[in-house]
């Protein structure tokens, strides 16, 4: 493939499309970096595109950033990364940066506010959702040690204000640890 | 808007970073540490502003952290502010991902990291949620406390929340268009007949 200017200019506009249409945020950006990259364009063929974004959700941060560096980085390296990181984070800067500008000199507009407090309550709404999903999945794999640290970790975080890195690190260490040993049992089964 | 000191961009940048390298599973992840760095550690926002933070990043394109840092870095320190705040809470994702990515192709698999990240799983869970409780006690007691009156209690806003809530787990509505519903509802009952 040429890697002209046209090459990385198509690579930007296509995250900055596909960043400034994804409402919503998160999951819902892969399916649509799937169809952009590798059915219409075909720069990545489909196995790779699900190992990038495993990768992806690997990682700490948005998935929607950390997929489109991956992408940047696996047409052009370095520059590409850093190309696709500009094109996935400008439209959200941009809007809100509009928005909070507006927001400021709104926000005391009487039919604004009304319309706030409504979305307000929908929004504690999805949250609720969320976390009703998330919680219910934890508890259907029906590993007690997962669910012990989930109520563990919502107590510590809720009511004795423990500090939310520790509680990160500690968690991530015993699944690590958990992990470790597991796989030293197999081992030695195997043996 | 508030004239930027390279101290102020320091920090934004500082607190958004620790957000970014911390917020393991998806764009709810960030709710807590964002609430913790922008309301607890530093007065950027009130947890009502943060509120409508979280409104407004549903209805507008990009992951809610980048969104709220965006927001957050325009109102401490105007634009450069903004910049400052993105550009921390991007930086982790960058160096991390991409040692991830030369690792992966190298080793492929990486059994402990996946255990690490299979542990993070349910405190992230119970950490969106106690994020998510608090944000439920702002909308319906417009404070963020256990100490709560019933009195407190803004009925409208209770019911259009359960109301939300039973479409959404119901009818497994668009988050998206709830919000809108909500939200003419709330025009409605605010702006028109109170």
């Amino acid at each position: 493939m040429k890697k002209d200017i046209r090459f990385y200019w198509k690579l930007f506009l296509s995250t900055f499309t596909l960043s400034a249409f994804t409402f919503g945020g998160g999951y819902v950006i892969v399916p649509l970096m799937q169809k952009k990259f590798v059915n219409k364009l075909k720069w990545i063929d489909k196995d790779e595109m699900l190992d990038l974004v495993a990768i992806g959700q690997s990682a700490p941060g948005p998935l929607a950033i950390n997929t489109s560096i991956l992408v940047g980085y696996r047409m052009a390296g370095i520059p590409g990364a850093f190309l696709t990181i500009l094109g996935t984070v400008l439209p959200p800067l941009i809007t809100i940066t509009i928005i909070s500008y507006f927001y400021i000199a709104f926000r005391d507009n009487k039919y604004i506010n009304a319309l706030l407090i409504g979305m307000k309550a929908g929004v504690a709404a999805v949250i609720a959702d969320v976390v009703v999903g998330m919680a219910s999945k934890i508890i259907k794999t029906k590993r007690l040690i997962s669910i012990i640290v989930m109520v563990a970790a919502f107590i510590a975080a809720t009511f004795l204000n423990v500090n939310i890195v520790v509680i990160l690190l500690i968690c991530g260490a015993l699944g690590a640890y958990m992990t470790f040993r597991s796989g030293r049992q197999k081992r030695e089964g195997n043996e | 808007m508030v004239s930027a000191g390279i101290t102020t961009l320091l920090e934004l940048f500082w607190s958004f970073f620790q957000v970014g390298i911390l917020s393991f599973g998806g764009g709810y992840a960030s709710l807590p540490l964002i609430q913790q760095q922008a309301l607890e550690i530093h007065n950027w926002l009130t947890p009502s502003e943060f509120v409508d933070i979280l409104t407004i990043s549903q209805m507008t394109p990009g992951p809610i952290a980048i969104n709220t840092a965006t927001f957050v870095g325009t109102k401490v320190a105007g634009i450069p502010g903004s910049i400052a705040a993105t550009a921390g809470c991007v930086a982790p994702s960058c160096i991390i991902v991409l040692i991830l990515a030369t690792l992966y192709y190298k080793y492929k698999g990486l059994d402990m990291v996946q255990g690490f990240i299979r542990g993070l799983r349910p405190a992230v869970v119970a950490l969106i949620a106690s994020a998510g409780l608090s944000i439920l006690l702002t909308t319906i007691f417009g404070k963020d406390s256990f100490a709560v009156n019933l009195s407190d209690i803004n009925w409208i806003a209770l019911v259009l929340t359960a109301a939300c809530l039973f479409v959404l787990r119901k009818f497994k509505m668009n988050p998206i268009h709830i919000m809108i519903i909500a939200g003419v509802v709330g025009l409605i009952i605010y702006g028109v007949i109170l």
